[in-house]
């Protein structure tokens, strides 16, 4: 067995480290395992630069015939578990064909790296960023090593944000007219509204906003949709009458938000709505859903 | 849904008290740890316990009550960023994620309260946030004790002035608007309560939120207690925003009791200078409310306010206290169209109790508040409703107890019109307590227009009204009443004489028509006043007799022989015989011989046609025979027709022993003891002989029908005569003559030796002792009686 095991275990170890490890920032990112490790972040334009060691193990040479680091930012969607879509690919020939007996490094760097997309991990579907370190050997399979990061892609306050204002009702019964500060959020944000009442008949229990994720995937009639809910915050107790107000203030940090994604690649869109639900005595539910824009915002560290 | 039951409900209780001391006792071991995250999750856990809609808010109270408790430790926790490590804004932040609103509102408050003690942010703008955001509780048992709460944590941290959080210009303004918004919205969820629930259980309901009405009203007690709220806030802002709330909310219960608490919390000065406002107020409620007990509660502490210090009468004065108030309460009766006749009277008899108190000097007010009383009252014919009537005496008396003078009561002019609307029982009532005002206060009614107001007032005393029928009346009642206005007749009197007179006419015009159950008891009372302005004019006008006086003996007289007149046609002859005697006699004083012999002309009149009862006529000789003695006015020929007929009519009694006395008391008309009174000496022997002989003839009677002679007791009663005649000088009575008595009573009793009764022995005895005793006295008068021997 050992001699097996020995048979398919990779004859060298391959480490790749950053050039600025120590100082770069590191944030979770789930596996697919479910565990949590921590990563560099990167944005795009940033030089991605470091070093990569392949050290035979003791007493083995390696043959090969050339050994290559690419950086990879691939889509993956569950329904076609497996297959990655690769939409940006770069490559760095790291040596000619040779062998290899004792620890070798080799320094690379892609410099201003355009990575329009933001690594996203959804229900369906995952978009990743991944520097993959080939080996390449003829006859024995070639020898391949990981190393995951993260991008986040940071947005300027729009220039243009809206408040949202509606007024809905069903005749005779329920009038109400809600405004949201804003259309667009930032991840840290807070949204502050409130709701009017203009008509009540009917016994209202209570009134709660949800923030809810729509993920659809694929494109034509194969489009996949999922939704979310991702918070469900209670704005109002009890029955309100006519000319009432209630205040709404909703701040976002403590949820699980991304920035919102729109047909990213033509595979996928991430979009994000609050719902408002008011709950009669019946339990029955009156609901209004309106998108809003969630944008990362540059954290002032 | 509430209507499971009361068992039911104290499970519920228990229920949310363990799950409250579940989740407390995590807190406070996320507390001990220093651990903010597990301690505003065990939190806001425990005060979801409060989210419950089972309890009544009695019950809800209990819960609430233990919340707050724990919400203070953690209070302390907050307070202390060492032990958190988060700063105060965060804090604010970090309790608003909390996803139930209930919970995170009461974190928010709690944070808030500490946010304001740090002093970070300007305490109104963390009020205004934290009064805001409770709107989202939109339930009114959790709106209102959430509220409450704000209410409870934020009292001391208003930006008032001189607080520690005092702002800048406009700080007690914040610091009132705080409030105020508070106030508002739990006074609209306090109302909303009442819709909810089927009708049924309306009552309950209603109760349950009576038992909340302390969270809404102190509110309104925070607002006194603000320091910055002075008069022109009070007036410009406090006020008028209150009673918007008050009138708006168009809720029976609430403006019952806010208005009651605005009138409670609020300073009298306050009032005063604010009267119209409030007063304003009042006929926009709904119709329903009790307004009158408020708006008495509001004239009473005006009134003593008044009466706290003088100095603040002028102010009374300068807002035109009383006219504003008499105005508003015309306004509000004429709005609530359906309130009880007894709740305008009450209010009247409030506004009448301001007046006196307040103005005591202005008695147009009070005839002004009789009058709008009267013209309230005068839609009805008289009241039925006895605590209406309960409020009319009320309304009247006090006027009476203010001024301890019914003098003054009787110049108000719409006092009368009121007592009509009485019914008669209690008109009497009232007629009473003003005569026993009068009786304590002892005060004298001295004008003929006086005396007619007042027997205006008393007419239920004086005369049968309408339909009272006499058996319903109760004999000793009728005496008392009936003897209080005997009483009352004497305290009319003027100096005088002429207004006197008058008086006494107009009291004669109104007792004339009282009636035969009457005239006994209130005829003597006006007689002898009669007498006594007789006996005035006597004393001071003699040299003016005979000139054209309004008021003369003489003419007082003649209304006086009228008056008896009609007393013994009642009938009431004996009482009637006294009067014309008592007229007789102070005729002769006056020297009105005519006037007297008339006089005693309807005495012996009444005597012989009216009295029959024989003890009434032994009374009533007897009496004339008194009378009779002193006259002095009459010529020979009429006293002597008067004493004959008086000695006959003595000698006509029934019984011999009343006919003896009669008799003998008769020998003292024919001697006056005076200097030139009528001395006939013969005349005296001859009564004193008749009833002798009488005497003598009971004597036999009784031996006859009883087998034993009677008592000599008439016999030493006639010898006790001839002894006072034989001291006065009389001659026709001898020594001889007392000295044949003596024997003869000596034999009589003697011969009746088995029957010895001690009295008159006694009597005898005593006699002889004192014959022997002038005797021994010596001087003239032992030498007098030396012949006699005993």
């Amino acid at each position: 067995m050992n001699y097996l095991i020995g048979a398919f275990k990779p004859s060298c170890n391959i480490s790749i480290t950053f050039s600025d490890a120590k100082t770069r920032k590191q944030v979770p990112l789930k596996k697919e395992s479910g565990q949590a490790v921590l990563v560099p972040l990167f944005q795009s334009q940033e030089n991605i630069s470091g070093k990569i060691s392949i050290e035979p193990i003791q007493g083995k040479k390696v043959e090969h015939n050339g050994v290559k680091v690419e950086l990879l930012g691939q889509i993956e969607m569950y329904f076609d578990r497996g297959n990655f879509y690769d939409f940006t690919s770069l490559v760095r020939e790291l040596d000619v064909p040779g062998e290899l007996y004792e620890k070798k490094t080799y320094p690379f760097e892609f410099s201003t790296v355009e990575m329009p997309y933001e690594t996203y991990n959804g229900v369906n579907v995952r978009l990743r960023y991944v520097l993959k370190v080939t080996v390449s050997r003829g006859y024995a399979g070639s020898i391949v090593e990981y190393q995951d990061f993260v991008v986040r892609n940071y947005s300027p306050p729009p220039s243009i944000n809206n408040s949202i204002k509606m007024e809905v009702g069903i005749e005779d019964c329920l009038h109400i007219e809600f405004e949201y500060n804003k259309s667009k959020y930032h991840l840290k944000d807070v949204i502050i509204g409130k709701i009017y009442f203009l008509l009540v008949r009917i016994k209202i229990k209570n009134m709660d906003l949800e923030i809810r994720r729509r993920e659809s995937t694929g494109s034509g009639p194969s489009t996949h949709v999922e939704t979310e809910t991702l918070a469900k915050f209670e704005l109002m107790d009890g029955a309100p009458v006519r000319g009432e107000s209630i205040p709404i203030r909703l701040f976002l940090s403590p949820y699980e938000l991304t920035p919102t994604h729109r047909n990213i690649n033509n595979k996928f869109s991430v979009k994000y709505y609050l719902n408002l639900v008011l709950v009669d005595e019946e339990d029955r539910r009156y609901f209004k859903q309106q998108e809003i824009t969630i944008y990362r915002l540059q954290e002032t560290s | 849904m509430i209507l499971d039951g009361i068992g039911d409900e104290e499970k519920w209780l228990a229920e949310g008290i363990a799950g409250i001391q579940h989740h407390a006792f995590y807190m406070h071991r996320a507390l001990d740890a220093n651990n903010l995250r597990d301690a505003l999750k065990y939190s806001a856990l425990m005060l979801s316990e409060l989210r419950t809609s089972r309890l009544s808010p009695h019950k809800y109270y209990d819960l609430y009550m233990r919340a707050f408790d724990e919400l203070r430790k953690l209070e302390m926790f907050f307070k202390d960023e060492s032990r958190h490590g988060v700063s105060i804004v965060d804090l604010y932040e970090l309790v608003q994620h909390a996803g139930n609103i209930l919970p995170r509102l009461y974190l928010l408050c709690t944070v808030g309260s500490v946010y304001i003690k740090s002093k970070e942010a300007p305490a109104k703008d963390v009020l205004k946030d934290l009064v805001e955001m409770c709107r989202a509780i939109q339930h009114p048992m959790r709106g209102l004790f959430l509220r409450s709460y704000l209410s409870q944590v934020s009292r001391d941290k208003l930006p008032d002035i001189g607080s520690e959080y005092e702002g800048d210009a406009d700080t007690v303004m914040d610091a009132v608007d705080f409030v105020l918004q508070n106030f508002t919205e739990m006074n609209k969820l306090w109302v909303r309560m009442q819709y909810q629930g089927p009708g049924r259980v309306r009552e309950k309901h209603e109760k349950e939120r009576s038992e909340l009405r302390d969270l809404v009203g102190k509110n309104l007690h925070v607002l006194s207690q603000i320091e910055g709220v002075e008069l022109e806030l009070y007036k410009d802002t406090v006020l008028p925003r209150v009673l918007e709330q008050v009138i708006n909310c168009k809720d029976e219960l609430a403006q019952y009791y806010l208005m009651d608490c605005i009138i409670q919390v609020f300073p009298d000065e306050y009032h005063l200078q604010t009267l119209e406002t409030l007063l304003a107020a009042f006929p926009q409620l709904q119709p329903t409310v009790d307004i009158k007990t408020v708006l008495s509660q509001l004239m009473e502490r005006l009134s003593n306010y008044a009466a706290s210090s003088t100095d603040v009468l002028p102010e009374f004065l300068q807002v035109e206290a009383f006219s504003k108030l008499s105005s508003a309460i015309g306004r509000v009766i004429e709005a609530q169209i359906d309130m009880p006749i007894v709740g305008s009277i009450s209010l009247y008899v409030s506004l009448l109790t301001f007046t006196l108190r307040v103005h005591p000097d202005r008695l147009d007010y009070v005839d002004q508040v009789l009058g709008a009383c009267v013209k309230k009252l005068s839609g009805t014919t008289k009241l039925e409703d006895n605590r209406a009537i309960k409020q009319v005496v009320a309304l009247l008396s006090a006027p009476l107890e203010k001024y301890d003078d019914i003098v003054t009561a009787l110049t108000l002019s719409n006092y009368p019109r009121v007592m009509d609307h009485l019914d008669n029982g209690t008109n009497k009532v009232m007629a009473v307590v003003i005569i026993q005002s009068i009786m304590k206060n002892n005060s004298c009614i001295s004008t003929a227009d006086k005396v007619e107001v007042l027997f205006e007032l008393i007419k239920g005393l004086i005369k049968d009204l309408d339909c009272t029928s006499a058996d319903e009346l109760d004999e000793e009642d009728f005496g008392e009443e009936q003897n209080s206005v005997a009483r009352l007749i004497h305290m009319l009197y003027n100096d005088d004489p002429e207004e006197m007179l008058k008086i006494l006419c107009t009291v004669k015009k109104h007792i004339m028509s009282g009636g035969p159950k009457r005239l006994p008891f209130t005829v003597p009372p006006l007689i002898l006043s009669a007498l006594k302005l007789v006996r005035r004019l006597q004393g001071q006008d003699g040299e003016v007799v005979g000139e054209e006086m309004p008021a003369t003996p003489k003419k007082i007289f003649q209304i006086l022989n009228q008056t008896i007149e009609a007393l013994s046609s009642v009938p009431s002859p004996e009482l009637a015989l006294r009067l014309y005697l008592e007229c007789a006699e102070a005729a002769n004083d006056c020297d009105l011989e005519p006037v007297a012999y008339e006089f005693f002309t309807q005495a012996f009149v009444l005597y012989e046609e009216e009295v029959a009862d024989s003890k009434a006529q032994v009374t009533a000789i007897h009496l004339i025979i008194g009378t009779l003695q002193r006259m002095n006015v009459f010529g020979i020929e009429n006293r002597d027709t008067l004493t004959h007929k008086a000695t006959g009519y003595s000698a006509k009694l029934l019984k011999k022993p009343d006919q003896c006395r009669a008799v003998y008391a008769c020998s003292h008309l024919f001697w006056v003891d005076d200097q030139d009174g009528v001395k006939d000496g013969e005349r005296v022997l001859l009564c004193l002989k008749r009833a002798l002989r009488i005497a003598n003839a009971a004597q036999q009677m009784a031996s006859v029908t009883r087998g034993s002679s009677g008592p000599v007791t008439l016999f030493v009663e006639i010898l006790n005569k001839y002894l006072y005649f034989f001291e006065k000088g009389n001659p026709q009575i001898t020594s001889a003559a007392i000295q044949g008595l003596v024997e003869l009573i000596k034999t009589e009793m003697q011969s009746d030796s088995t029957n010895v009764s001690p009295a008159p022995d006694a009597f005898f005895s005593s006699t002889l002792r004192y014959i022997q005793f002038q005797k021994q006295k010596g001087g003239v008068m032992g030498e007098k009686y030396s012949p006699i021997k005993v």
